[in-house]
């Protein structure tokens, strides 16, 4: 996020897009709650009546996948009605000119025709916008997950940046991270392309500095991300080491997923469970859960917070940083010495130039955001109050481009996934607390019910929904909440696996799936045999 | 609170204090180290003036006047303590705590559970001088399996219908009638999931009697050993609220939020205050696992598993090269292990090959 979250009160004008935010970040919805309480409008884009769009003053309702055809028209408005901030764009800004004309062909009646909105509601989100004092601007997987996720988000900069919504308190472009360490994750360089504090691998100058702390060169061209890597597993990718994740649950296309680690060489996974994915391992350690962990974590406003472990960990469970080096250890790897967790986010912080004002101690009550960039900074909850990192905000040019897989006679329904208030992921965790089930004992597909009824489905019942990858028995739930022909379920339960449908493409520069788009087929169905066990028949493709 | 030099002035118990505007006379006392007791405040929530436990003199007013309500002004002269004051003070919580079914609640009830018994012992209060008036009616019929109702442990403070309305915006929480009859309710004098409530559990942790209280905690009240608190950060969303683990001896026994927690100041949802058994729950792997000659996954030691993963990741290293090694970061687990993860990567084989699960 660029702002920090106790600045989701003070907007006067809040725009929300693809997020599912009172349900996946229920902390954080409260803020807003609290801004609207003190005045502020609320406009929601998004294909459901989720909960955020039942309180808000202005209700896009989208067709799945065609936020980039919004934005350009919003752009379009504010720019045809004088409402852009000529200063801001001067000063901090480049390619506007390019931008404000690019933005002359993409008008709200254009737009309406792909995303199914009224022409002049768009009218009036883009006025209400640009009108603000103080607009902010939130958004979740809903924008990403999509081939186009990059082309979204850079739609959503472009608003910022024309009305000058950036660097104040109550502005902003905001992306809620999921999981509680993604952002995190990111930040200790666990991704191909860059070094902790996102320092690029491509630069020399990294790749020199990493080369002396660690005794060895590494290359300087970028990895392949996880989607290319599963691809190839089996012909280049023969071994993987995988931390913590759930992959053949989470991931698009659950078939392939399973395909591509069976037919590794060797799996080694490290969880707290045996999952659906270490299963397939070769060896698997167990890991040390929430509460028995001494270690950081960063949240989504770039807040880095202390881990305490309270209890003894389960049996043998060790924790992540102590599994990782040992094996690194017996893999003859120099550098993994280490007495504690402490030591670690010590050379951490050492390496990486966002963490590197902090350390173990100076973490203790979260009261840092990074960048921290020397010691004695006092950290930055609020990024970009002084200028842009690279020099000037740039406008990109984006155009609108239909997803992987659109709609047609074989599958005339439009699938889309999402969260659940009361469960996380794969369930590995929430599906394990007692009580949880009260709330959400099992999954179901929300259709609207004039689809229920011209569908043959009932409320209750069951229906057989197929995509071009597989299908999947799932119980129907009639309600209001989904857009006549598009549905809605989660990936949470292991015996509805949605994810056998999803996966029809990526997005080009971040490799992100399309899991929030996938054209599907819905036809009603038998209840699964009872004594089948628990796990509805699945079918592969046809 | 930033304190300006040539701000305004009261005199509290006759000193002479500074206070900001918008301040009331409860802040201003309790930063001066004069501590009013109270039973309808949360400092997160509006002022309410209904339990009138806070009051003070005020000189010039004729009546006391509830502290948490009333602003500071210039020049204003305040009592916080008489014998006039305590007295009023005893008779109040005598009278609440006589209508309670009981005083003394489990602390495991929630964060805020034990203020009422923590008054009545202060003020020598346990009288049984009034014959009470039971509070309400209580809904033990309520299956849910967080929140705990029991009605005739209220005080009618509101402070659970105002965290639910103000601070999580769901208005679940509402009250019928008026004096004597006040009942806290929900919509429809129904249940709580047919209602607008999510189970963050706030109410339970302001309410300061145990009338809604944290079933899940309490039904860990058997658990033996003093209640420890372990600051630390919910696992689940990126939100990154601050909770207080709460454990006997090595069993964790619940979840409190933290009111000073710099992401949540004070707020929960349902999964970080309620979905914490997983950590000691009976399918949690504790020992690793090797696969045998059969193909079947067989417990081993720290040891071999260790040797195995090394041989078989060096087998396929040696013989197709670095990059045929693959490693998957987390996303849930720390800092630590991401950039252990890297490390093993980068400065072990010299490849960028690794990712986290951002991208699904
Ligand atoms: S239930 Fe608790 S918090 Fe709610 S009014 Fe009664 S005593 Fe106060
Ligand atoms: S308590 Fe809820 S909102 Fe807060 S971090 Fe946990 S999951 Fe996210
Ligand atoms: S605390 Fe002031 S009236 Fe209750």
């Amino acid at each position: 996020m660029s702002n920090p979250l106790r600045d989701m009160e003070k907007p006067d004008v809040i725009f929300c897009i693809g997020t599912n935010m009172t349900e996946a970040h229920p902390v954080a919805a409260t803020r807003i709650k609290k801004a609207m309480a003190r005045g502020a409008k609320l406009i929601v884009a998004d294909p459901r009546v989720i909960g955020l769009a039942e309180m808000s003053d202005l209700y896009l309702q989208l067709r799945v996948g065609s936020d980039a055809a919004l934005l350009l028209a919003m752009a379009h408005v504010i720019a045809r009605e004088g409402l852009v901030d000529r200063a801001f764009m001067e000063d901090r800004t480049a390619d506007g000119e390019t931008f404000l004309e690019h933005v002359r062909d993409f008008t709200p009646e254009w737009a309406s025709t792909i995303t199914g909105v009224d022409p002049a509601l768009i009218e009036e989100a883009a006025l209400l916008y640009a009108r603000a004092e103080r607009g902010a601007i939130y958004y979740t997987l809903g924008i990403t997950e999509h081939i186009c996720g990059v082309d979204n988000v850079q739609s959503l900069c472009n608003l910022a940046l024309m009305t000058g919504n950036v660097g104040r308190e109550g502005t902003g472009i905001n992306p809620m991270r999921g999981q509680n360490n993604i952002q995190g994750a990111g930040d200790c360089g666990a991704i191909p392309n860059n070094y902790p504090g996102f320092q690029p691998v491509t630069d020399p100058a990294n790749q020199a500095k990493f080369e002396k702390a660690w005794g060895r060169k590494v290359e300087l061209e970028k990895g392949i991300t996880k989607v290319r890597a599963l691809e190839a597993a089996g012909d280049t990718i023969r071994a993987m080491f995988i931390d913590g994740e759930n992959t053949v649950v989470t991931d698009p296309d659950r078939e392939h997923c399973e395909k591509a680690l069976e037919s590794l060489d060797f799996l080694v996974v490290a969880d707290l469970f045996m999952t659906e994915t270490a299963e397939l391992a070769d060896v698997v350690f167990p890991a040390t859960a929430w509460g028995e962990t001494d270690g950081t974590q960063t949240n989504t406003e770039r807040r880095i917070q202390r881990l305490r472990a309270a209890v003894p960990p389960q049996g043998e469970a060790k924790p992540d940083w102590w599994i990782i080096s040992e094996l690194a250890k017996r893999m003859g790897f120099q550098g993994f010495d280490y007495q504690g967790p402490h030591q670690v986010f010590n050379e951490l912080c050492e390496l990486s130039v966002t963490y590197q004002g902090v350390n173990w101690d100076k973490v203790e009550d979260g009261a840092y955001q990074w960048p921290i960039p020397f010691d004695g900074h006092p950290g930055t909850p609020r990024l970009h109050e002084d200028g842009f990192i690279n020099g000037r905000g740039i406008f990109k040019l984006i155009q609108y481009r239909d997803p992987a897989e659109v709609v047609d006679d074989d599958y005339p329904v439009w699938l889309t996934t999402g969260r659940r208030l009361a469960s996380y992921h794969s369930r590995t965790q929430t599906g394990r607390s007692e009580g949880i089930d009260y709330l959400l004992p099992h999954e179901t597909l929300e259709v609207h019910p004039d689809d229920v009824d011209g569908w043959g489905l009932r409320d209750g019942g069951w229906a057989r929904m197929s995509s071009r990858r597989g299908s999947i028995l799932i119980r129907v739930e009639s309600t209001r909440r989904s857009p006549r022909g598009t549905v809605f379920a989660s990936f949470a339960f292991n015996d509805t696996p949605v994810n056998l449908l999803t996966g029809g493409g990526y997005d080009p520069t971040t490799d992100t799936a399309e899991l929030k788009v996938c054209p599907v087929r819905v036809e009603p169905a038998e209840a699964p045999e009872r004594g089948s066990g628990e796990r509805p028949q699945e079918v592969a493709a046809d | 609170m930033p304190q300006d030099p040539n701000g305004p002035t009261l005199f509290l118990d006759g000193q002479e204090v500074r206070f900001e505007t918008g301040e009331t006379l409860f802040q201003v006392a309790e930063r001066y180290g004069k501590p009013i007791p109270t039973l309808c405040y949360d400092d997160r929530l509006e002022p309410f003036g209904g339990c009138r436990l806070c009051i003070v003199e005020v000189e010039g007013i004729r009546n006391p006047v509830a502290s948490c309500t009333t602003k500071a002004e210039p020049g204003m002269r305040v009592t916080t303590k008489n014998g006039t004051l305590e007295m009023h003070r005893r008779v109040l919580l005598e009278m609440v705590a006589s209508e309670n079914r009981e005083v003394d609640v489990d602390p495991l009830s929630g964060y805020a559970s034990q203020e009422l018994a923590t008054l009545v012992d202060r003020y020598d209060a346990r009288t049984g001088r009034f014959q009470g008036h039971r509070s309400g009616t209580s809904r033990p019929d309520d299956p849910n399996p967080f929140i705990l109702r029991d009605y005739e442990n209220c005080i009618s403070c509101y402070r659970c219908v105002r965290v639910c309305a103000e601070q999580e915006g769901d208005y679940a929480i509402s009250v019928k009638n008026r004096g004597f009859e006040t009942q806290i309710t929900v919509e429809f004098d129904g249940l709580l999931k047919e209602s607008a409530c999510t189970f963050c559990g706030q109410c339970v942790q302001t309410c300061p009697t145990g009338a809604l209280a944290d079933l899940k905690a309490l039904a860990r009240k058997e658990v033996p050993g003093d209640t420890k608190k372990t600051r630390t950060i919910c696992p689940y969303c990126g939100v990154g609220c601050a909770v207080d683990m709460l454990t006997r001896g090595d069993t964790i026994v619940g979840i409190q939020p933290a009111m000073d927690g710099p992401a949540n100041e004070g707020a929960l949802c349902v999964k970080g205050q309620f979905a914490f058994d997983f950590i000691q729950h009976r399918d949690r792997l504790t020992t690793p696992f090797v696969r045998d000659e059969g193909g079947r996954l067989r417990p081993a030691s720290w040891d071999e598993a260790l040797d195995r993963a090394a041989e078989g990741l060096k087998a396929v290293v040696e013989e197709h090269g670095a990059h045929a090694l693959y490693a998957v970061a987390s996303g849930r687990a720390p800092n630590e292990a991401a950039f252990l993860m890297q490390k093993f990567v980068r400065a072990g084989l010299g490849t960028n090959y690794i990712d986290n699960c951002s991208r699904a």
